[in-house]
């Protein structure tokens, strides 16, 4: 088990004709994920990477069945990419794409109430279950399958954490980056409660930065309903106020959206929060082995 | 992107919003033009940087004479303002708004935000205008109203009614008000702001509503499609580092310690920050150099970090995805042959390609410390320049 995608999830890349997609295309397909079909207007019937591309996604989904996409087009394109799979019905959407400007997922967002689909992102490295479907940009060699959940707001800090397990011999149900923009499509409490329900994640890492109070709320609601432990890291407890620290979402304003606070939140609801990047890992291990819980985690063997 | 208060103005009357008649004026001569042509009996001479509180720190006078505009033109012009926006080194004065002078009845708060819970723009108004908006959220949180507005159909005037008689705009100005807020949420959608603060916003005794003060600032994701608003840009109010480095596409950020980062990705650079804070030492800077650098990027990236003096060690910490270890290494290679290097470096590499980029480092003969991991790294770094 794992949320979100398996090795059934059938996947259908959004701009598949450009040069990021066409790399990352590649990759996914070498790690085995079912790329279906790509859509490129304009560039209907022809084929990639033995992909065939459709001129709509409507099209691609009609012929191919899938039911999840990815998206990598332009970030002046990338709402309109969102709402064409929004309205094509698929279950999952998952946008990779930086710099949309907020105005437009501000709209995008108003559309997708009452819609069947999940998106993820945009502005993140994606989702992957370990050794069964990889939809976005992360190395897939540093994941391992197995029993720990992983979300982050940040992708090479979600790498830096799944390296971590990775090498004490720790693996993953599903790595998930919800991504850095400040309005996105899944948040920290959508994952958790996927989690949650998931049987085949024992605990989870969740990975936050400065800017909003998403974490706050996700803690609140761990401590409520959360039956698995869950370790945190924030990014930023040095960040200036006021500054855009490269993430849209990362801004600490008026005051408010620093890491103190988040982590202050986090720990008064029972989450252990490491003290650096470097002790993601530790932090997790310590909580396994106060659960008894760490020998069913281990999965291979570790390297450290 | 943030703009000047007379350039907010300047849009905010293409769409109906009342603000007083005034000119920018560069030079003493031209505040005193500009206060002749306005032929106001007061006239108002503000202080134009990128930052708030210009009032408390002598930035905003009001004169009663075209001979007070001139002393007050030449008082603020070049003096260096330190506000609790700008950091004690404070910020030069190179323009001046020379406004009419209007009188003021009551001061108000108007402001549009992104609120992230909802995912949509909220219109925030109070009857504390003139006092900042965090210290009304904080003493009186009760006197800030607020109208989330839905996207699809925009502010709706039944919105701006309730928030004017929840502040108590005299009843018989509340039309007034209630046509600026609506042109104050179309000229924020429109040009795609982050923040639109009207503070104060102010009811006078010839019974207007007008915006004293103005402060826009842009979604830098969407002014691709604003080459009007690019054209406010005044660079003299940004760090040269950073703008630098806005050429190259690398999100730099300029700090006051003296370890350099160079880093991939928001949320590592950030934590290498951390890290190296939690060691006893002090980043220089953020710098991203985002998931597809090419050795040429790098390289520009590394001189960045070099041309701040501050700077007395490079700490260099790369998770390769997609960026591949080597391509990091051939540009931190690169750069210091073109510009030398007489400083401490420090090194992490992990990832993709990670053998590659370590033999590359070793084979180029120069004075790189290599690291086991980010803490090892940020240790090694900050003994260093020490």
């Amino acid at each position: 088990m794992s949320v979100f995608i398996n090795k059934d999830t059938k996947v259908i890349v959004q701009g598949i004709t450009g040069s990021t997609a066409l790399f990352h295309t590649k990759q996914m397909l070498e790690y085995g994920t079912k790329i279906v079909g790509g859509t490129s207007p304009g560039k209907g019937g022809s084929e990639v990477e033995g992909v065939p591309v459709f001129n709509t996604v409507e099209e691609a989904v009609k012929a191919t069945g899938a039911n999840a996409s990815v998206i990598y087009v332009p970030a002046p394109f990338a709402a309109d990419a969102i709402i064409e799979a929004v309205d094509s019905e698929l279950d999952l959407v998952i946008c990779i794409t930086e710099h949309i400007p907020v105005m437009d997922m501000v709209k995008v967002k108003r559309y997708m109430e009452g819609k069947k689909t999940r998106l993820v992102g945009p502005n993140c490295p994606g989702v992957i279950t370990p050794e069964e479907c990889k939809i976005g940009i992360m190395p897939g060699y540093i994941h391992k399958k197995g029993h720990v959940g992983v979300v982050s707001r940040s992708g090479t800090l979600t790498y830096e954490a799944v390296h971590q397990l990775t090498q004490r011999g720790i693996g993953q149900s599903t790595a998930v980056g919800i991504g850095g923009d400040p309005v996105n499509g899944t948040n920290f409490i959508d994952v958790l409660k996927a989690f949650n329900e998931d049987e085949d994640t024992y605990a989870v890492i969740m990975i936050g930065e400065i800017g909003g109070t998403a974490e706050e709320e996700a803690a609140e609601w761990i401590k409520a309903n959360m039956k698995k432990p869950v370790v945190g890291f924030i990014g930023g407890q040095t960040a200036p106020p006021g500054k855009r620290m490269g993430h849209a979402g990362a801004i600490i304003s008026g005051g408010k959206g620093t890491a103190a606070e988040k982590i202050k939140t986090m720990e008064a609801c029972g989450i252990k929060v490491a003290e650096t990047p470097s002790v993601m890992g530790e932090t997790l291990v310590s909580v396994l082995k106060e659960k008894g819980l760490l020998e069913r985690c281990i999965t291979h063997k570790a390297n450290v | 992107m943030n703009i000047h208060e007379y350039q907010g103005k300047e849009i905010l009357r293409k769409y109906g919003v009342a603000v007083p008649n005034g000119k920018v004026a560069f030079t003493v001569e031209e505040a005193v033009e500009a206060a002749k042509e306005l032929g106001s009996a007061v006239s108002v001479v503000k202080a134009q940087i990128h930052a708030g509180g210009r009032g408390k720190a002598g930035g905003v006078k009001v004169a009663k004479s075209l001979d007070e505009v001139r002393t007050y033109a030449k008082e603020i012009l070049g003096k260096v303002l330190v506000t609790h926006q700008t950091g004690p080194e404070g910020k030069e004065v190179k323009r001046l708004l020379i406004e009419e002078g209007c009188d003021i009845k009551k001061e108000y708060y108007v402001g549009l935000v992104l609120d992230r819970a909802t995912s949509r723009v909220v219109m925030m108004a109070s009857e504390e205008g003139g006092t900042e908006i965090e210290e009304v959220a904080e003493k009186t949180p009760e006197k800030i109203f607020k109208e989330v507005i839905d996207p699809a159909i925009g502010l709706q005037p039944f919105q701006a009614r309730r928030l004017a008689f929840n502040i108590n705009i005299p009843k018989e100005l509340v039309n007034k008000a209630v046509k600026f807020m609506l042109g104050l949420y179309t000229a924020f959608v429109e040009n795609d702001c982050s923040i639109a603060e009207i503070n104060p916003l102010v009811v006078t005794g010839d019974g207007n509503v007008m915006a004293l003060d103005a402060k826009l600032n842009f979604d830098s994701n969407a002014l691709y499609r604003h080459p009007e608003i690019m054209e406010y840009r005044d660079l003299e109010e940004e760090d040269p580092k950073e703008i630098e480095a806005s050429k190259y596409d690398l999100s730099y950020i300029s700090l006051d310690g003296n370890i350099g980062c160079m880093v991939n990705g928001a949320g590592l650079a950030m934590a290498t920050m951390d890290i190296i804070k939690h060691y006893g030492g002090d980043p220089a800077n953020f710098l991203d150099v985002g998931g597809g650098a090419t050795a040429e990027k790098v390289t520009e990236a590394f001189k960045i970090i070099l041309s701040d003096p501050n700077v007395k060690g490079i700490f260099v910490n790369i998770f390769g995805g997609i960026m591949k270890c080597d391509v990091i290494a051939e540009g931190v290679v690169e750069a210091t042959k073109q510009v030398g290097l007489n400083l401490p470096l420090v090194v992490r590499l992990e990832g993709t390609n990670v053998e590659l980029g370590k033999k590359i480092l070793e084979e180029s003969g120069l004075n790189i410390t290599s690291a086991q991991s980010m803490a090892d790294g940020a240790q090694k770094i900050v003994s260093l320049v020490k």
